[in-house]
């Protein structure tokens, strides 16, 4: 019985996110789901687990990475290569594009060891930048003119993932290796001091949040017929960055609350071509400059709920030097 | 406790999702509300949509494509078509493939436009291939130049068309006027690696360079954006070339010409119809550009009247002269006008059948005829610069 | 021959990363901000001295000089609107409103005037290409490299033998302790930005006059380049700037010389990786104790 109260939530969660997949996949079932809400749809799912996967190695690990659109473009690319070059099924696709992702994370995750802050930004920028400028040199991909690439993601494939991506994050935010990451992100030289292996979580953070963005590169890539290096570009992984500090740094829910908001901002302002960005950019300051722990700060959704004070991923709020 | 943390989350999770689901259920009442009764073709109003790179790495040619829509819709609707006006929903791509297949889907199926016009490049193009044939919406795009835009694997993709000539053309009439009138054997290739436009020109010009005699000594890549070529130039002059091919865009092309020219690399250097723009001739300067010529569409100095007229027209609203992507715009508004006067009707697949059937159709770019492909077949006229003014050289037709 | 020339190449090139490097070093060695929004003065600069020329029909010197001014100002401005509140604040959230303001100014640009490059009048400065043994040097390069230099130690000077630079150490080593001292810290911080902003406006200027076109997204490139070329030298350090600037330069032309100019950007990625590891703080990150 004890056992239950505990669980209780995370059951209920789960049934609700079931739920919520059921009455999704019967609306586009039935039609009632216009292809532009479907679209919007996955593009917010993609985006959410983006979001999901940095937030492991900045909000979590308080590794200072923009290059996140590198393992992006990894898993893209690996997917279409499986899917379409060598004609095998879009689930070995997904599954090609994670595990190559998480090799891209190994190989920058060294680095990460021996550089902090601002230096570390900068190479792992550097890092996004060359994994574009290879693809572009890579005729096998197409170079820059990239690949066409069939449809095939798909509401159920998009759910899974994305149900796999929050799961594992979230559990392992609450694990004793999570635990870890938080103590690396709030005072390294401390941790290690407590015998924590830093070297190694910082690595694991790295590789298991890149494998996830690699995730989301194959849904990507079989979603949008095309891809090409230039959608890899340094931008993205500022689009990226600016979903997980926006939503609150530290806060699971808050990069994916931004994200989602975000995909919404994005859409509805194609209607105004020639402000777009111009608004985009003032909303981006505003919210900046008013909350500048970002919209959820460091709580999550769920604890606007709950009275008690949950111990928390969250930094704290004094910690003006905690991340990067 | 541990549990209890991932409850939180999943439960933000499924919150978030019910957000969501509610945005969108607003957004639907708004769209349903904000389209007009029976889609574009009811009313008195024909929508028809623009999916543009009106900003990120190359809004300069979304725009400008803009720029001669706007004008060639201006006079459209001073008249009418078929006693209706015609109205453009412009959608942004950011210039990035994702973004031009969200647009397609919105105007497809949230504006209900009839066609779409776009997206400036080939690769954005391709990103609403797919949406167009299964929505059954024509799209034409102005300056989409890749073979594979309208074929894919030997099939023609039946609802998309363009404008513009496709790569290998251009790249054999300079080919052969390389040959023949300039008489040189020994050519260096510069190509903009970002540009399926340029690489596609460099390969069909390498093919029939090298098969009329010729040889190609260098072949060099240069990535959109980048401001200083020195480097490479110099690499090209140590391999001592008689002649270059630079098939690219004017704004990279100027720096290029006048970078060349200060290393005293005073060669012929010949381009395609993306050196045309007034804009050239400030960035490379008069006198570098001496000695270049360019295949095109046509000269803004002919003074055959329709061109005149446009270009008239263009400078009053403008204030400047056109290039060849405002040309592009304005033309294809043009050819979609005249395949929706011709089905009669605005419905979707009728206007694709007019489309196809185009036939010695008038425009500012030239006459022309849609051909099996869905490429326009036109003739290209090659141009000399001389001291900063187009001269007219010769006339190839295909 | 073929090698000189391409170091001479080199060398042109990267003191424009240089001159952009100057002021984002500078910036950021006080106040530890990475500002993106660098980039984007440099492209206004560029832009007024380019419609001072045009319109007003300035010569060189004035349309320098009103373009320093114009982004002196706009830099105090961006940097009391969007950085000021936030000094407290998570550098994350500081690099975020930086990543705004550039996305703003950019896109503020493009819907005044339309996304179109623009070339700078040829007639503004002179150019003569000097030929020795076969390497042609533009006197225009020349130019740029000198005046490169001058400003490097113009800003080493101003940094180290002048009371306001003294303001901007202390600033840079204790914010808190200078306030204390009796030091206007948010004086110093605006001065900090003017200075670094006039000196991108200078760069955009001088890169409109040697490159001819200018557009409105012309900032992000060369912004990052120059902030590549500011962490080669160890950021903070104004020589460090100079030296990282004209690396990036050499390497990218030898690389581009060789026959991969494709992988030139890559190869300055790696080198800076590479560098990075081997040397974290940069070049000169560790000989000098004392940033700026």
């Amino acid at each position: 019985m004890a056992t239950w109260k505990r669980t209780r939530g995370f059951w209920v969660s789960v049934i609700l996110a079931f739920a919520f997949f059921a009455v999704v996949e019967w609306l586009i079932a039935s039609g009632t789901l216009n292809v532009f809400y479907v679209n919007t749809l996955f593009f917010m799912a993609i985006n959410v687990m983006l979001a999901a996967s940095l937030h492991l190695i900045i909000g979590i690990t308080g590794q200072f990475s923009i290059g996140h659109a590198g393992f992006f473009a990894v898993g893209a690319y690996a997917s279409a290569v499986m899917t379409m070059k060598l004609q095998l099924p879009f689930a070995v696709g997904v599954l090609t594009a994670g595990v190559a992702a998480a090799l891209a994370g190994l190989i920058i995750g060294v680095p990460s060891l021996r550089l902090k802050g601002d230096y570390l930004a900068i190479a792992t920028l550097g890092f996004g930048e060359i994994v574009r400028i290879a693809l572009l040199n890579i005729d096998y991909v197409g170079g820059a003119s990239g690949m066409t690439v069939t449809h095939m993601t798909t509401w159920p494939w998009v759910f899974a993932c994305l149900f796999a991506t929050i799961l594992v994050i979230a559990n392992f935010t609450n694990s004793t290796h999570g635990r870890a990451c938080i103590s690396i992100r709030e005072d390294e030289i401390a941790a290690d001091a407590m015998g924590i292996n830093t070297t190694y979580y910082k690595v694991a953070a790295f590789v298991i949040g890149s494998f996830f963005a690699g995730i989301a590169g194959a849904l990507y890539a079989h979603h949008f017929y095309i891809i090409q290096p230039s959608n890899f570009g340094f931008l993205k992984s500022f689009d990226i960055l600016i979903f997980v500090v926006l939503g609150g740094l530290g806060s699971l829910s808050g990069a994916v609350v931004a994200a989602v908001l975000l995909t919404i901002v994005s859409t509805f302002l194609q209607n105004y071509p020639e402000t777009r960005m111009i608004i985009y950019s003032i909303v981006l300051i505003l919210v900046m400059l008013y909350r500048p722990t970002g919209l959820m700060g460091t709580k999550e959704l769920s604890s606007l709920f709950k009275w008690r004070k949950a111990a928390q991923g969250g930094m704290n709020h004094g910690g003006k030097n905690t991340v990067a | 406790m541990k549990k209890k943390r991932t409850a939180g989350v999943f439960f933000s999770l499924v919150l978030t999702a019910g957000l969501l689901a509610g945005c969108g259920g607003n957004q639907q009442g708004g769209g349903s509300s904000g389209g007009n009764s029976g889609g574009g073709g009811g009313g008195d109003v024909i929508k028809i949509g623009a999916n543009l790179e009106l900003s990120g790495g190359v809004a300069s040619y979304g725009q400008s494509i803009a720029e001669g829509l706007d004008l060639a819709l201006e006079e459209i609707n001073k008249e009418g078509i078929n006693g209706k006006k015609l109205e453009l929903v412009k959608v942004d791509n950011k210039s990035e493939a994702a973004e031009a297949t969200n647009g397609a889907i919105k105007l497809i199926s949230q504006d209900k436009v009839v066609a779409i016009i776009g997206s400036a490049t080939s690769t954005n193009t391709l990103a609403q291939v797919q949406i167009a044939n299964d929505n059954k919406v024509p799209i034409i795009t102005p300056s989409g130049t890749s073979e594979t835009v309208t074929v894919k694997d030997g099939k023609v993709n039946e609802f998309v068309f363009r404008t513009c000539f496709i790569d290998p053309f251009q790249g054999t009439v300079a080919a052969k006027f390389a040959l023949n009138d300039l008489k040189v054997k020994k050519a260096a290739v510069l190509i903009d690696s970002a540009s399926d436009y340029s690489k596609g020109l460099a390969a069909s010009f390498k093919e029939t360079f090298t098969a009329g005699g010729g040889q190609i000594v260098a072949e060099e890549a240069y990535v959109a954006k980048d401001t200083d070529f020195r480097a490479t130039l110099t690499r090209i002059k140590s391999k001592n070339p008689e002649f270059i091919f630079l098939p690219g865009y004017y704004e990279e092309v100027g720096l290029i010409v006048k970078q060349a020219r200060e290393l005293g690399l005073n060669v012929p250097i010949m381009g395609g119809d993306g050196w045309d723009s007034p804009k050239l001739v400030e960035i490379a300067g008069k006198d570098a550009l001496n000695n270049t010529y360019i295949t095109n569409h046509y000269s803004s100095g002919d003074p055959d009247p329709k061109i005149q007229e446009f270009v008239k027209a263009f400078k009053a609203k403008y204030n400047k002269a056109p290039d060849a992507f405002n040309a592009l715009g304005y033309d294809t508004a043009y050819f979609l006008v005249d395949a929706i006067k011709r089905a009669g009707s605005a419905d979707p697949v009728k206007i694709k059948d007019s489309l196809a059937q185009t036939k010695d159709l008038q425009l500012v770019t030239g006459t022309f005829t849609v051909d099996q492909n869905h490429n326009p077949v036109k003739s290209a006229i090659i141009l000399e610069y001389k001291d900063g003014q187009q001269q007219f050289k010769t006339k190839v037709n295909p | 021959m073929e090698l000189i020339q391409q170091l001479v190449n080199g060398i042109s090139l990267g003191s424009i990363y240089a001159l952009i490097a100057l002021g984002y070093t500078m910036v950021y060695g006080i106040v530890r901000l990475i500002n993106f929004a660098h980039g984007d003065v440099f492209m206004i600069g560029s832009f007024v001295g380019f419609y001072a020329v045009t319109m007003l029909h300035v010569g060189f010197v004035p349309a320098l000089l009103l373009a320093m001014a114009s982004c002196a100002v706009l830099g105090m401005i961006i940097e009391r609107i969007a950085y000021k509140p936030l000094r407290n604040a998570a550098r994350i959230a500081v690099l975020i409103t930086a990543i705004g303001v550039s996305l703003l100014i950019e896109y503020v640009t493009i819907y005044l005037r339309g996304a179109q490059p623009e070339a700078y009048p040829s007639t503004l400065m002179p150019d003569r290409n000097l030929e020795l043994f076969g390497v042609v040097i533009s006197s225009q390069s020349l130019f740029i490299l000198g005046t490169s230099l001058v400003l490097m130690v113009l800003l080493q000077f101003i940094v180290h033998r002048t009371k306001i630079g003294k303001a901007m150490r202390a600033v840079s080593h204790d914010a808190e302790a200078a306030r204390l001292m009796g030091i206007n810290v948010d004086n110093t911080i605006s001065a900090t930005f003017a200075i670094g902003s006039a000196l991108a406006g200078a760069a955009g200027v001088i890169f409109g006059i040697y490159y001819t076109k200018i557009e409105p997204l012309m900032g992000i490139l060369p912004g990052l380049k120059a902030f590549v070329a500011a962490v080669l030298g160890g950021i903070g350090i104004i020589p460090g700037a100079m030296v990282g600037g004209l690396l990036l330069g050499v390497i990218e032309s030898l690389v581009s010389g060789l026959g991969y100019s494709l992988w030139r950007d890559g190869a300055a990625f790696v080198i800076l990786i590479l560098i990075l590891i081997f040397r974290p703080a940069g070049l000169f990150g560790k000989n000098v104790r004392e940033k700026v």
